[in-house]
């Protein structure tokens, strides 16, 4: 392929990615959309889930969660809260820290702490379940 | 005349102020390069973010209603003023310049006749305030427990804040940091942060072709307001922890030198003490003799 998608991943504490890149595979909220050159502009929020980068044989595979993805003549952007690389991810560890999370949801003493922990458990439940798609 | 015993002890005394503010600016410089580069990282994605918002607002423009966060409450009656400053002292001018720019707006606003709120964050801030307008604080929050900051710390303030606007207890909201620029320079900056202000400039060029949404503007406009909140209070607590840095290493660097200086001049008086004690002692052993 002559051209390449100008690709930028970027988190609020950092630019995680920017390269040229073939193909991204986009989890929209109405579904995955994958994006090559020259793609029309759109602007989609994320739902938690698999993004791929698609550059040579084997495609990189990331977790994301929450975010926008916004096309442009200039490229690719895609904004996450957090992005994890999916060889990163460890089930065994989600899985625990859910544990610790869904005790902290029955132990919380007020309103406030509910709310924080039902946060914290919520995220682990969406992370785990995409993770179940993907196994 | 100060006699030698003093001299000495005052002497010392300076070298060891002289130790501790060295090894300050020393430990400031190398947080400095860490929040540096914490900030500057930062940057890419608030930039990004702006520009999102930007193209979404412009073709929002006109339209009548819109997000709350975009368009504001129709009134700008109950200001909410955000201070952040740091928990620690021994920083130079950096709080003081805050809480300066800070207090201008806010008698400005109270001569306006405007209802003014106070939501401080760092122990610094809210110190100097408290005695002024202890009334107006509506808020503190404390960030002694935050080593390295992360985007989640700026959470529980979004969260407060945004929470609040929904309960409609404030208008407007503008935010009070320190932008970093240099070590020597840290400039005090008052952002609007809610209703969401955005720069027109930054609009990308489309060549003519128009954004798909998915799935509409409005409901993306509603996703991308608080996070926008968040992001923007995120970056001024790290734009003004590199600051803090960087003002304390000037500050340290100066407290140093001059401490350097007072040695000198101490040591020169010391030793001419020393001098004329000597010369006194001769004399007087001289003129014993003589007098045999």
């Amino acid at each position: 392929m002559a051209e390449k998608l100008h690709f930028e991943l970027v988190s609020p504490e950092k630019l995680l990615m920017s390269t040229d890149v073939d193909m991204v595979v986009v989890p929209g909220v109405e579904g995955d959309f994958g994006v090559l050159i020259n793609h029309a502009p759109v602007v989609s929020t994320l739902r938690t889930g698999i993004l791929e980068v698609h550059n040579g044989d084997t495609p990189e595979r990331l977790l994301v969660r929450g975010g926008f993805a916004e096309v442009n003549p200039e490229g690719l952007t895609v904004l996450a809260e957090e992005a994890l690389p999916l060889a990163d991810v460890d089930r065994a560890t989600l899985e625990a820290e859910l544990k610790d999370a869904e005790e902290d949801v029955a132990d919380a003493k007020d309103d406030a702490h509910l709310a924080e922990a039902t946060k914290v458990r919520n995220r682990l439940v969406e992370i785990l379940g995409v993770l179940d798609l993907v196994a | 005349m100060a006699n030698l015993k003093d001299l000495r002890n005052r002497i010392t005394s300076v070298q060891s102020t002289q130790k501790i503010t060295k090894a300050m600016k020393m430990v400031a410089a190398s947080k400095l390069r860490r929040a540096q580069e914490a900030a500057e990282a930062a940057r890419p994605y608030a930039e990004r973010m702006e520009n999102v918002l930007a193209s979404l607002a412009s073709s929002m423009v006109g339209q009548i209603g819109g997000p709350k966060l975009l368009a504001g409450t129709g009134s700008t009656q109950v200001q909410l003023v955000v201070v952040a400053t740091s928990e620690r002292g021994l920083c130079g001018g950096f709080n003081t310049n805050i809480i300066k720019g800070a207090r201008a707006k806010i008698a400005s606003l109270i001569a306006e006749g405007k209802d003014v709120k106070i939501v401080t964050i760092g122990k610094k801030g809210a110190a100097s305030l408290k005695r002024d307008y202890r009334s107006r604080i509506i808020k503190h929050f404390d960030m002694t427990h935050v080593k390295r900051l992360a985007y989640s710390d700026a959470g529980p303030i979004t969260d407060y804040l945004l929470a609040s606007y929904e309960a409609g207890e404030f208008d407007v909201c503008t935010l009070f940091y320190a932008k970093f620029q240099s070590a020597l320079t840290q400039i005090v900056t008052a952002q609007q942060m809610i209703p969401a202000s955005y720069d027109e400039n930054n609009v990308v060029d489309l060549g003519g072709a128009a954004y798909d949404y998915e799935p509409d503007e409005t409901e993306i406009l509603e996703e991308l307001l608080p996070r926008n909140v968040g992001v923007q209070l995120f970056r001024a607590l790290l734009e003004n922890a590199a600051s803090e840095q960087g003002s304390r290493m000037t500050a340290m660097d100066s407290a140093t030198r001059n401490a350097g200086d007072m040695i000198d001049s101490l040591r020169t008086t010391y030793n001419r003490t020393r001098q004329s004690v000597i010369t006194n002692e001769l004399i007087e052993i001289i003129s014993g003799a003589e007098a045999l």
